[in-house]
């Protein structure tokens, strides 16, 4: 046995009201520069719907994740070391800028430099690639809320795998929200693909990052992860993924797509697992065993002999601690509501979800029915099959069974309390018929509805004697390193190049810099201004017009 | 003037070549990329990038044959003159052909494509100027010295090349070689020079080590250092 630690997270889906704010404040946080205007970090999709970027679940098609060959032992779907290294100067599976979308901003100075006229002028889409007008024909959740389906929702992989005789219908009165993030997979195929090595799972907490130092955009990532969490950075030619907030988590804050969650969905903790048995879990033959196979690669908390094991590999005690009460080891291992999202790339992902309810509740209630009568909520569960099917096609590789069990367990939890809330006998047999005690119903309830910031957010932060090995802590002047204070724009190399910059300061001189800088497609162009990062301080050239001179 | 030409460009070449590469690495490991930029337009890179890069690695190979392997080796294991002659002139043309045309496409990809073209820098248009000239010389070299004339290259090129790295000067060789040689090797040491300062530092990434390395990297916070970026000497930690 050899214990690790990952962080690791689960969205509860029952609560996504698909507002974007975990999209947008990651955005702001983390890719709000040149060459990042297409790559969203955070992204919510509608589900039905195709993704972002489009279709990137068809794996016949962008061969993402891992596949067993004939002998079952597990291989890269997008080819081995010899052929990456034969497709490196053309990489014939990258999605290219059309499967995710053209960026854009709009000339707002028009608006504000018009002359008097006639009719009120119009501040026309400007292309951040090109800088030229361009026709707005698609972005990162163009299909949200289904809009658009009709034409576009057939392209959904996940629903032509179901069936073929779907009727479009269903789409109405079964929709939900998908937020998706870096999966910081306990075997991430990202990291296989990547020629340079630059991209690696940290040992301490599992998050998976790009050494950017390292990184020499051979792309090979970005067709190699399954989830296309992997983005190329056009113009720094490097790759970015998703860090897991790694500053804010090692100083014990949550994710900011978590933090500024508005339903306050996401849970976020620690899970032991045995590195030892990740690649036998990974390479299970069957897919649908995949799912426990992957449970069963966690290991109990409480268990004396794990938490020996745990010490021996040195993970601090006050980190096992935090998994004991870790949520997600909750909604995983005890309760079991959890679901890994597409466990059959066998990259082992470890951000999971708990599927929705709410559309079958909605299904019952539409009916004039008891919405919250678990019997009726039962035979809702065995008559939408299709939904089912859909959500297993998503979290189970296909097998409904788990899928089944986790919404009986959610609807039971749903009459159980109600008889509580109304002041009602609670009645036993309801949890017993999903397999759960009464007490073990109301903690899972505590958890899904009540739970508290430092319920939902169990994050040991790392340890004060390694504080000046923290990447981002300031215990150093942020502003002694090379260049100076204020070092901002472009190396002689183009964006970027020069020696890194500490995050913090780069953040600063950086929108200091853009906040005057930002051109339509180059920064070092003045007069176009992103309104997104200006904070309402100072005059950037080309906001206002021109002052009178007196 | 062969001594400026033909003994001093190639030292003060060779010596930004090395001491550049030294310098980028330290300085610049962020700026250390291919530049790839698949992302904006991929038909025309998928037909130019492979024909441009597997014909230059090509062309490569056939340098080290010429000039790094001497006339007498050659012969040792058998192969004559006219054999290697005729080997030469063939898969040097067949190679130099398609990275030409490779280079061809990949220009006017950059030239058309808005996107590519704003992205490239001026240092991009510099290197690719020089580049273009050392191939079309190059390939120019091999087709009219071979086809129509009679110049032994292996004999008078190569062993001022091959003596240039043992201190051992010979700026006679190359004065006595045709024009076109003496043009291609000029440009080719000028781009040495500019090496370093373009985005062909990339070729020293080639990443071979993929062979080998395990697929699943771990790395450990580094303890020795302090913040994300690599102390400046004479900061590091000292235990």
């Amino acid at each position: 046995m050899r214990v690790m630690a990952q962080m690791a997270m689960v969205m509860n889906l029952d609560k996504c009201i698909g507002c974007h704010t975990c999209s947008v404040t990651c955005k702001q946080a983390w890719t709000n520069r040149a060459g990042t205007e297409y790559v969203w970090f955070n992204n919510v999709e509608t589900r039905p719907g195709q993704g972002y970027p489009r279709t990137y679940e068809d794996q016949e098609r962008w061969k993402g994740g891992w596949e067993l060959n004939r002998r079952g032992r597990l291989k890269l779907k997008g080819g081995g070391r010899l052929k990456k290294l034969a497709t490196i100067f053309s990489n014939p599976i990258m999605p290219s800028l059309k499967d995710y979308y053209e960026p854009w901003t709009y000339d707002y100075a028009t608006l504000t430099d018009a002359p008097a006229q006639e009719h009120t002028p119009v501040a026309r889409p400007k292309s951040l690639i090109s800088g030229k007008d361009m026709k707005i024909e698609w972005s990162a959740n163009w299909d949200d809320n289904l809009g658009g389906s009709a034409a576009t929702a057939a392209n959904d992989p996940v629903l032509r795998k179901i069936s073929d005789t779907v009727k479009f219908e269903f789409e109405q009165t079964f929709m939900f929200y998908l937020p998706r993030i870096c999966e910081h997979c306990l075997n991430p195929s990202c990291a296989a693909s990547c020629p340079s090595g630059a991209i690696y799972k940290r040992a301490e907490d599992g998050i998976v990052l790009v050494d950017q130092d390292r990184c020499r955009g051979w792309r090979m990532c970005v067709s190699g992860c399954p989830y296309k969490k992997v983005y190329f950075n056009h113009r720094t030619g490097k790759a970015e993924k998703c860090t897991f907030c790694f500053p804010r988590i090692e100083v014990g804050l949550p994710t900011v797509c978590s933090e500024t969650c508005v339903g306050r969905l996401r849970y976020i903790g620690l899970v032991l697992y045995d590195a030892d048995r990740v690649l036998e879990a990974a390479s299970t033959p069957d897919d649908h065993d995949l799912y426990e196979a992957q449970r069963s690669v966690f290991l109990d908390p409480s268990d004396p002999a794990v938490v020996r094991e745990a010490e021996r590999a040195g993970i601090p005690r006050d980190w096992v601690e935090a998994a004991q009460r870790s949520p997600i080891h909750a909604l995983i291992n005890r309760y079991k509501v959890a679901l890994p999202l597409h466990p059959e790339y066998r990259t082992m992902p470890m951000v999971w979800y708990i599927p929705p309810l709410s559309p079958v509740v909605d299904v019952v209630r539409d009916t004039g029915e008891d919405a919250e009568d678990e019997r009726n909520l039962f035979a809702a569960i065995e008559a939408l099959r299709i939904p089912i099917e859909y959500l297993a096609e998503l979290f189970t590789a296909g097998d409904v069974a788990p899928v089944d069990a986790v919404l009986r367990r959610l609807a039971a939890m749903r009459s159980y309390m109600r008889d509580l809330n109304l002041g009602r006998e609670p009645d036993g047999s309801i949890p017993a018929a999903v397999g759960m005690s009464e007490e073990e119903m109301y903690d899972m309830y505590r958890l899904l509805a009540l739970a508290k910031y430092d319920e939902r957010y169990v994050i040991p932060p790392a340890h004060a004697e390694q504080a000046h090995a923290l990447e981002e802590l300031a215990t150093e002047c942020a502003l002694d390193y090379e260049g100076g204070p204020g070092m901002g724009g472009s190396g002689p190399f183009g964006e970027g190049s020069g020696t890194p910059t500490p995050i913090a300061v780069e953040n600063f001189a950086m929108l200091k810099d853009r906040q005057t800088s930002d051109t339509v497609a180059a920064p070092d162009r003045s007069g176009r201004v992103n309104l997104l990062n200006w904070d309402g301080k100072g005059t950037p050239q080309g906001l206002f017009p021109p002052k009178d001179e007196p | 003037m062969d001594v400026v030409l033909w003994v001093v460009v190639p030292y003060v070449c060779l010596t930004v070549f090395v001491v550049g590469h030294v310098w980028r690495y330290r300085y610049d490991k962020f700026g250390w990329t291919t530049r790839s930029s698949q992302l904006y337009e991929d038909r025309l890179l998928r037909l130019g990038s492979p024909l441009f890069h597997f014909g230059i690695l090509a062309v490569f190979l056939g340098h080290v044959m010429g000039l790094g392997v001497p006339k007498s080796w050659t012969e040792a294991v058998g192969v004559s003159e006219s054999v290697y002659h005729v080997l030469a002139v063939a898969v040097g043309a067949v190679a130099g052909f398609c990275t030409l045309v490779g280079m061809a496409i990949l220009i006017y990809r950059r030239r058309t494509v808005g996107p590519v073209f704003s992205a490239t820098t001026k240092m991009d248009k510099a290197m690719y100027l020089v580049l273009a000239t050392v191939i079309v010389l190059g390939l120019a070299n091999t087709v009219i010295a071979n086809v129509f004339g009679h110049y032994d290259y292996r004999e008078g090129v190569s062993v001022w090349f091959r003596r240039i790295f043992r201190f051992d000067l010979h700026p006679e060789l190359m004065a006595e070689a045709p024009l076109g040689f003496q043009l291609h090797g000029l440009a080719a040491f000028g781009l040495f020079a500019l090496w370093p300062f373009t985005r062909l530092v990339h070729v020293f990434s080639a990443p071979l080590g993929y062979l080998t390395r395990p697929y699943i990297v771990y790395r450990s916070r580094d303890d020795q250092q302090l913040g994300s970026h690599t102390p400046r000497r004479g900061w590091e930690r000292t235990r």
